[in-house]
């Protein structure tokens, strides 16, 4: 195949759109799973249900996705504290976080996934934007906005979180809670408070990365479980518990899926990240910004 | 009881159960018996890493597949019967175990339940990709006219020859539990690192459970191409797979080789009736619901009840 150089830009600049994305759906699990050893394979839910929320609400009102995730991450948040209680209450307080936890968390993803089948049906649903279809051209290179607008979005999400977490005194207790949390109880603070604070912030970021997802592509429930991968493996790559890692790792990822889909196949992009994640499993477990 | 007394009676019990069940004259039952059976054997297979070792094997749909698929490439490529198909696919599963447990198997479990569970879209991108067995489109194995021992359908002996898998699935997983290597099994769930201390070679036994269970999971999915006479990736990848394999055990109880046996006769049939009464998404939502309420209310499952009830009893 003959490769043009704008066909090559096409791909970086997709990648790098992408990977911003990327890294919205990722900040939540690098705290929850990075951070707080909290291996909350449900989070993909969260997104599609954030997802579903952005869609009813556009669909009903004509209200801009990204605005309404924001105006209902309150809730999200809320549903994160609540989570993490019955959590911290069944199994991490009697150590059966490891093997009942993880199912138990399997089972909130399969149960969100299947209520919203039942509800809405396997249909795939979007959004409408005044921005969805707008195109800005550089020369050769397109800037689509429907991956500009949820890109810009998330810088700002990821970067407030990673200023939150080491600008704030709440913040730097949550990384305190990811060092030592016997530590954390000798200096007062009750380490079950600040991962409740900290998961519940967690799920609210997958609330809002959910209405950058519908706004990006065509959502229906079964698609959650393709994100999985996706968000442990930036996660893994970047480095647990880092966030400007998280950032790198979803670059790396989003450029990777882009040229995948631009010289093999849109087919293969889903499978890049899998690999990516097997590949970093295999042979470098602390990832690129590693401790 | 011994072991192998115990494989002669489970085996002779599948036997004769397989040859007395023949007479029911509702074909419905055969259908619905095969995937109860069907069940039994993933929730068993899991139990061997899941139950005794603590690892979680989010990829049961996976293994379930590469049997399914195996079988499905030998009788493209050889016309091979299905005898061929189950010791291959059961061959070819516990060798992708083996190379899934030898690279994650080192890290923290957390890092294998996540690697199993991309081995599964990996290996349904792959096969959708993948023509000689169908792609996406699916692919047709066609049931052999001639049956043996006499049966009127194919769908008989299919259902036969998962009964007797089913016993042979049971009988491995109680000689596991029962020899000196489950115990270290169990010495892994409960402490790895006092295992280790100890002079366990966890890595071998995790490595050896993981592939034991795998080859089992495949071995499931060998007959499944029969079932329909047709296969295609996202019912053979299907998500019900993975929540029903861990859901069983998990209700029945983790800790014996009947708890899994327990949960997937329980459960299966719960789900043959609701499907057929109200709908195939409420009977996924059911197992949903149910596996969330067991492990926060009963953790220990229904065997746990019964040696709750063992305990007071004998007191």
């Amino acid at each position: 195949m003959e490769v043009s150089w704008a066909l090559l830009a096409n791909a970086v600049i997709a990648g790098l759109l992408l990977g911003g994305f990327y890294a919205a759906m990722s900040v939540g699990i690098s705290i929850s799973f990075g951070m707080l050893d909290v291996v909350n394979i449900a989070h993909p839910a969260f997104i599609i249900l954030g997802s579903y929320i952005a869609y009813i609400v556009n669909d009903r009102f004509g209200f801009d996705p990204i605005v309404v995730s924001l105006v209902v991450s309150p809730l999200f948040f809320l549903l994160g504290a609540a989570l993490y209680r019955v959590y911290y209450y069944c199994f991490e307080r009697r150590g059966q976080e490891s093997l009942r936890g993880l199912a138990f968390f399997f089972g909130i993803l399969f149960i969100t996934e299947v209520a919203l089948v039942l509800v809405f049906g396997v249909d795939y649903r979007m959004v409408s934007t005044r921005y969805g279809d707008v195109t800005w051209r550089a020369g050769e290179v397109d800037f689509p906005m429907r991956l500009v607008v949820p890109f810009l979005v998330s810088m700002v999400m990821v970067i407030g979180v990673q200023l939150f977490l080491t600008r704030t005194f709440f913040g730097r207790a949550v990384l305190a809670v990811a060092q030592d949390q016997l530590a954390l109880r000798l200096m007062g603070v009750n380490p079950v408070r600040v991962k409740e604070l900290a998961f519940a912030l967690s799920i609210a970021t997958a609330g809002v990365a959910g209405s950058f997802l519908i706004v990006i592509q065509p959502v229906q429930p079964a698609i959650g479980r393709e994100f999985i991968g996706l968000v442990f493996a930036v996660c893994v790559l970047g480095g647990m518990g880092s966030i400007l890692g998280t950032l790198l790792g979803a670059f790396v990822l989003g450029l990777a899926e882009s040229f995948t889909s631009t010289f093999f196949g849109p087919s293969w992009a889903p499978a890049v990240s899998f690999g990516l994640l097997l590949a970093t499993l295999a042979f470098r477990p602390s990832g690129l910004l590693g401790r | 009881m011994s072991n192998k007394i115990f494989a002669v009676v489970t085996l002779t019990v599948a036997i004769a159960l397989a040859a007395v069940t023949q007479l029911i004259p509702n074909d419905y039952f055969f259908t619905a018996a095969y995937t109860v059976l069907l069940f039994v054997i993933l929730a068993t297979a899991w139990n061997i890493l899941g139950g005794y070792t603590g690892y979680v094997n989010f990829g049961s749909a996976a293994f379930f597949a590469i049997g399914a698929y195996t079988t499905v490439f030998f009788y493209n490529a050889f016309k091979a019967p299905l005898p061929v198909g189950i010791v291959a696919g059961t061959l070819v599963a516990g060798l992708a175990g083996l190379g899934l447990g030898y690279l994650t198997l080192r890290l923290r479990g957390v890092f294998f339940a996540i690697a199993s569970l991309a081995l599964a879209v990996v290996l349904y991108i792959f096969v959708v990709n993948w023509d000689y067995v169908g792609g996406a489109r699916g692919a047709y194995v066609i049931q052999p006219r001639e049956i043996p021992f006499g049966l009127p359908r194919y769908i008989h002996l299919i259902y036969a020859v998962q009964l007797v898998m089913a016993a042979f699935a049971l009988v491995v997983a109680r000689a596991i539990e029962k020899s000196t290597l489950g115990r270290g099994l169990a010495a892994i769930r409960d402490d790895e690192l006092a295992a280790e201390c100890s002079g366990v070679p966890t890595l071998k036994l995790k490595i050896f459970s993981t592939m034991a269970s795998c080859a089992l999971m495949g071995m499931a999915g060998t007959t499944f191409p029969y079932y329909l006479s047709y296969i295609e990736p996202s019912s053979a990848f299907s998500l019900s797979y993975a929540v029903n394999s861990i859901a069983m055990p998990l209700i029945g109880g983790m800790m014996s080789w009947m708890g899994p046996l327990i949960g997937a006769v329980l459960l299966g049939s719960v789900q043959q009736l609701v499907q057929v009464t109200v709908s195939s998404a409420w009977n996924l939502l059911i197992v949903g619901v149910l596996l969330v309420l067991f492990v926060t209310l009963a953790p220990n499952g229904i065997m746990g009840w019964v040696d709750a009830w063992r305990r007071r009893k004998g007191r």
